[in-house]
């Protein structure tokens, strides 16, 4: 059985084919596919803010109500049943840099591991400047 | 019933991906086998579709113009509507697959004091557009879960997507049109009788199953999260042919699972339901071919053989006969 314009339509094959595998030669064609982030936990802290379940997969939205409650309502400490969290006699600050970098000071081998790994790219820094220890 | 039987089949896939995502055995049957499965049906299917469809014999141009055909230099030929050259005809599948050009010329019918009134309809075209676009945008930035390293083009459409910055994570455009345009498309095959009448259910499943799709998806990135990590690296040893650990297999939240067979069954469904028009668009005779009817000879493949006898072997034969009998011939031997 003759195929009309059968080049063409092997060609539309083709193509149509290789859009759709693309994600498979992407990975077999790097040896990248097979690097995973590796985190590295503060080793001096003991505790963070929340369990590690919560922490990871909602911390977005707890810096989100962060910014909210501290730019806009001004409350700036950490406040849990009624009572403002310490630590270390001082109390807690809803803030990045004073609160959570403090002991997650190396952003590049925690936050970054897995905000590269996922293409998130967090648009504070477009406007604040990372902090020093946390740049290293 | 066409609804539902679709919307059953629908609630069966859901309640399967999440029973999967809680029993370790199916979590497996369902994480590890069936996306093998899912991948060479989509693939092969979309193949066999197109190759049955290539066997066709195409012996004459078809094509439904909405244009001048080219004629007399003096007259101006509608290039578009009504191509003669290859670049041309080029010209006017970009235009159909990518923007739908077909689905503008769309009307609607009513009755306006008993009188029969075509009007200009452009809603279906539009949420039509913004349903397929989203898609590809999303199936796009997908591919942060999919490879490693994420292709270029990842970052650039997350960025223009999420252009707003409203929310967080911020929302993306795609993922509000895509909910809308489905919603839309879904109420027309209801509310509107001379749809429904017609509509089966192949027509309103699909639109139920990727629906199924977005909804948990957007509950995934918005609302219930799933451990992200996890799903790329399920989805990378996927892609790549790695074997994946129960470990691994235990991260993946029922959600996912829900939203994983959902896309399985899409993939399945793809190629023997009227989805696959994705690749049919490509083989539409009345679109894809030139009008070039009278400027080229097509001949038909099945013409039977015909004997016959032409009028100058006439003449050779009885010449001597034709001049003795005065006859006029055309060569003197
Ligand atoms: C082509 C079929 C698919 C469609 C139409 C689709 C659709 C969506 C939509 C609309 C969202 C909402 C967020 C966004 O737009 O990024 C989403 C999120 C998500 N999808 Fe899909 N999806 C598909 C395939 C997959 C596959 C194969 C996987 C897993 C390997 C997957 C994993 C996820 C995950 C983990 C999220 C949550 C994203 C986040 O939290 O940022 N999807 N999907």
């Amino acid at each position: 059985m003759k195929i009309y314009d059968g080049w063409k339509i092997i060609l539309g094959i083709v193509i149509g084919i290789a859009f759709f595998t693309m994600p498979i030669w992407l990975n077999l064609s790097s040896a990248q596919s097979k690097v995973k982030p590796k985190l590295v936990y503060p080793t001096d802290a003991r505790q963070c803010i929340d369990d590690k379940d919560y922490m990871n997969h909602y911390h977005m939205d707890l810096l989100n109500y962060w910014r909210d409650s501290v730019v806009r309502l001004n409350m700036r400490y950490v406040v849990r049943n009624g009572v403002v969290l310490t630590h270390n006699g001082q109390k807690l600050e809803m803030s990045l840099t004073l609160t959570c970098l403090k002991c997650h000071s190396d952003k590049k081998n925690f936050c970054d591991q897995c905000h590269n790994y996922l293409q998130v790219k967090p648009y504070c820094w477009d406007c604040h400047v990372q902090p020093k220890e946390a740049l290293k | 019933m066409g609804i539902q039987l679709s919307l059953l089949v629908t609630v069966v896939i859901l309640l399967a991906g999440w029973v999967a995502g809680v029993l370790p055995f199916l979590k497996f049957i369902f994480g590890v086998i069936l996306p093998y499965v899912a991948l060479a049906v989509f693939a092969i299917g979309l193949i066999v579709r197109v190759l049955r469809w290539a066997r066709s014999p195409v012996p004459f141009r078809i094509t439904t113009t909405c244009g001048q055909e080219k004629s007399l230099p003096w007259i101006k030929q509608n290039k578009l509507d009504n191509p003669s050259s290859a670049l041309g005809t080029l010209g006017r599948m970009a235009l159909e697959v990518l923007f739908f050009r077909s689905l503008f010329r769309n009307t609607k019918a009513s009755l306006k004091d008993d009188r029969l009134v075509y009007s200009v309809d452009k809603w279906l075209w539009f949420f039509s557009l913004a349903f397929h676009w989203s898609f590809l945008i999303i199936f796009l930035r997908h591919f942060r879960f999919f490879t490693e390293p994420i292709p270029f083009f990842v970052g650039f459409l997350q960025d223009i997507d999420g252009f707003f910055q409203v929310g967080l994570p911020i929302i993306y455009i795609t993922d509000v049109a895509i909910l809308v345009a489905l919603t839309y498309l879904f109420l027309r095959r209801i509310f509107n009788a001379k749809v429904r009448i017609v509509s089966l259910p192949s027509d309103y499943f699909p639109l139920l199953l990727i629906l199924g799709i977005a909804v948990t998806g957007v509950l995934m990135r918005y609302f219930l999260k799933t451990d992200l990590v996890a799903v790329k690296e399920f989805a990378v040893s996927i892609l790549s042919f790695q074997p994946i650990s129960n470990e691994l297999l235990n991260k993946l939240s029922p959600l996912f699972m829900i939203h994983f067979t959902f896309v399985c069954t899409l993939l399945i469904y793809f190629p023997m339901s009227k989805l696959v028009h994705l690749g049919g668009i490509f083989m539409s005779p009345t679109r894809n071919l030139a009008n070039n009817n009278r400027m080229k000879r097509h001949i038909n493949p099945w013409n039977p053989v015909v004997a016959v006898h032409t009028y100058e072997e006439y003449e050779d034969e009885f010449r001597e006969k034709m001049k003795a009998a005065g006859i006029p011939v055309e060569k003197e031997e």
